[in-house]
This record gives structure tokens, sequence and C-alpha cells, in this order.
């Protein structure tokens, strides 16, 4: 019989991939200890991994962080496949896509504040139509919507500040 | 990680500028979701057929002729009642100040109904 052998061998992309990944995953987890007030109100720490990676490695490697980071941070908490998950992808993606704008704003006046504010409105926005859409099919849901909002500037501000403090840094 | 000397020296200027924008967009959509429920005018019907249709800005009286009688609403800016009525309960005249939209006020007797319109009514329709 023949052995065969599968050789992987991973790239410095794939090892910093990887770390920041698990970086995310790790709050992900952690911050699910917190009790939620509402649902989908969670401050979202793991994007302040994203917003760095972003900053430094570009959208490539942000996309596969944050994807990364749905995906097993979902199965650690039981939750894949669940809505939760789903909201969960769907905020992410929709989050992806205002990075992959906005991380064109000019540098000299946007910084990661603004850029995890916009992604935070993207991701509760995102959610909001998924959960009027699949979940809750009444348009009572919008009703949590400036809720949600005051939370998409309060915790996008903070993990904004800690992106930013964290991209002073070196690499 | 250091903290930085000030926090505020992280923040360029357009991040004042999105999250005064952040703030904005919330306040809004807190005015125009939670308002829900304040009518915007109202539809008065006899013997099942619209009498007349008003808005809900200025104080005046309508007077619906019935088979029983006149019943007479009252319309103050936001709000409306049946002021009297011929019928012998009295049950739509005891109603008081209609002022939620989808609020129904009927005096049967006289087939004259009082509905305040507007989004986020309670009901689909009404019939006799």
């Amino acid at each position: 019989m023949t052995r065969s052998v599968i050789e992987l061998t991973p790239t410095d992309t794939d090892r910093r991939i990887a770390r920041h990944a698990a970086a995310a995953i790790a709050l992900t987890v952690a911050e699910a200890v917190i009790p939620l007030p509402l649902p989908g109100l969670k401050p979202g720490l793991a994007n302040i991994i994203t917003l760095a990676v972003l900053a430094r490695w570009g959208w490539r490697e942000a996309a596969w962080v944050s994807l990364l980071r749905v995906f097993a941070a979902s199965l650690l908490l039981g939750q894949f496949l669940a809505p939760g998950f789903f909201l969960s992808l769907g905020g992410a993606l929709a989050s992806l896509g205002v990075l992959a704008g906005a991380m064109h704003l000019p540098r000299r006046w946007f910084g990661p504040v603004s850029q995890s504010i916009l992604a935070a409105f993207a991701h509760i926005g995102a959610q909001l139509l998924i959960a009027r859409l699949w979940l809750t099919p009444h348009d009572g849901v919008f009703y949590l919507a400036p809720i949600l909002g005051g939370a998409a500037v309060v915790f996008g501000l903070i993990n904004g500040f800690a992106a930013a403090a964290l991209l002073r840094e070196p690499a | 990680m250091r903290p930085p000397a000030t926090w505020l020296g992280l923040l360029r200027p357009g991040d004042y500028a999105v999250v005064a924008a952040g703030i904005a967009l919330c306040v809004y959509a807190g005015f125009s979701l939670w308002r829900g429920g304040a009518p915007e005018g109202l539809i008065v019907r006899a013997g099942g057929e619209i009498f007349a249709e008003a808005d809900l800005s200025r104080a005046r009286r309508i007077a619906v002729p019935g088979p029983l009688g006149t019943t007479v609403i009252e319309i103050e800016p936001g709000r409306a009642r049946i002021a009297t009525d011929p019928g012998p309960r009295q049950y739509c005249v005891r109603q008081g100040w209609l002022t939620r939209a989808g609020a129904v006020a009927i005096c049967a007797p006289n087939e004259v109904s009082l509905i305040l319109t507007g989004r986020g009514g309670d009901f689909d329709s009404l019939g006799y």
C-alpha cells in the first residue's frame, strides 16, 4: 500500500491569519460570557482585530480573519448553523463590504474609529434585515433599530479606539 | 500595549463627523420609529358610508345626521371625540377623547362611527 502524503506548507501569511483569527475567536468567546440585555446587542470586540488587520495587512486578510472567526467561534459556542450564526455571518459579510469601501477614505481625515462605526452600522443593518426577512417577519424588529444604532456608535467608538491604539504598536 | 497619552489624539477630523452622523441617524430613527400611534386624520361614517374625512390640525365640530338625530363630533388638534349623540346608552360619548391612530368610537344606534387614521392602526377593517 502506498502511503499518500499530502503536505501543506503554511506560508507566513497563513500563520499570520491563523494568529489573528485565534485572537478574534478568543475575544468572541470571552464576550459571549457577558449577558445581553437585548438580542443582538454586544460589543463585537473581535472587530478590533479585523480593523487592525485591515489597516496593516489589507482587506483580503481581514476578510479571512473575520470569516474564520465567525465559523470557529460559532462551533465553539455551539451556535453553528443556528440563527445566531447566520446573523453573525450576515453581519460580518456586510461589515467587510462596507470596510472594502471605507478603507479607501482619505487616511488623513478618517481613521479606524470611522471604519469601526461604519462597519458596526453595516453589521446591525444586515442583522436587522435578516431578522426581518427570516426570523421575525414583522416590522416590529425595526423598533430595535435606534437602540442597536446607539450601540453601534458606542461600541464602534470603543473598538475603533482600541484598534487605533493597537496600530500605534510596531507590527 | 501602552495606553496613548490622549485618547482623543487617536481621532481624526472625519471621525468626529462619522460619530455625529451616527448619533444623528439614531436620533432620527428613534423619532420616526417610536412616534408610531400619533393620529393623522379622522374618518366619520354614517350608515356605513363615509360622511366626512378631516385632519386633526384645527379645532372644529362636525354635525352628522343619523336615524335617531344628530351626532356631534368635536375635533381638537391631535384628538377627536363624540361630543353628543342621541343614542340611549351614550357608549360612544363616554369613550371620551380618541388620541391614537386606529382608535374607534361607534354610536351604533345612530349608525355613526369615528375612526382616527394614521400609521399603526390596531385592526384591519371594520364592517357592520
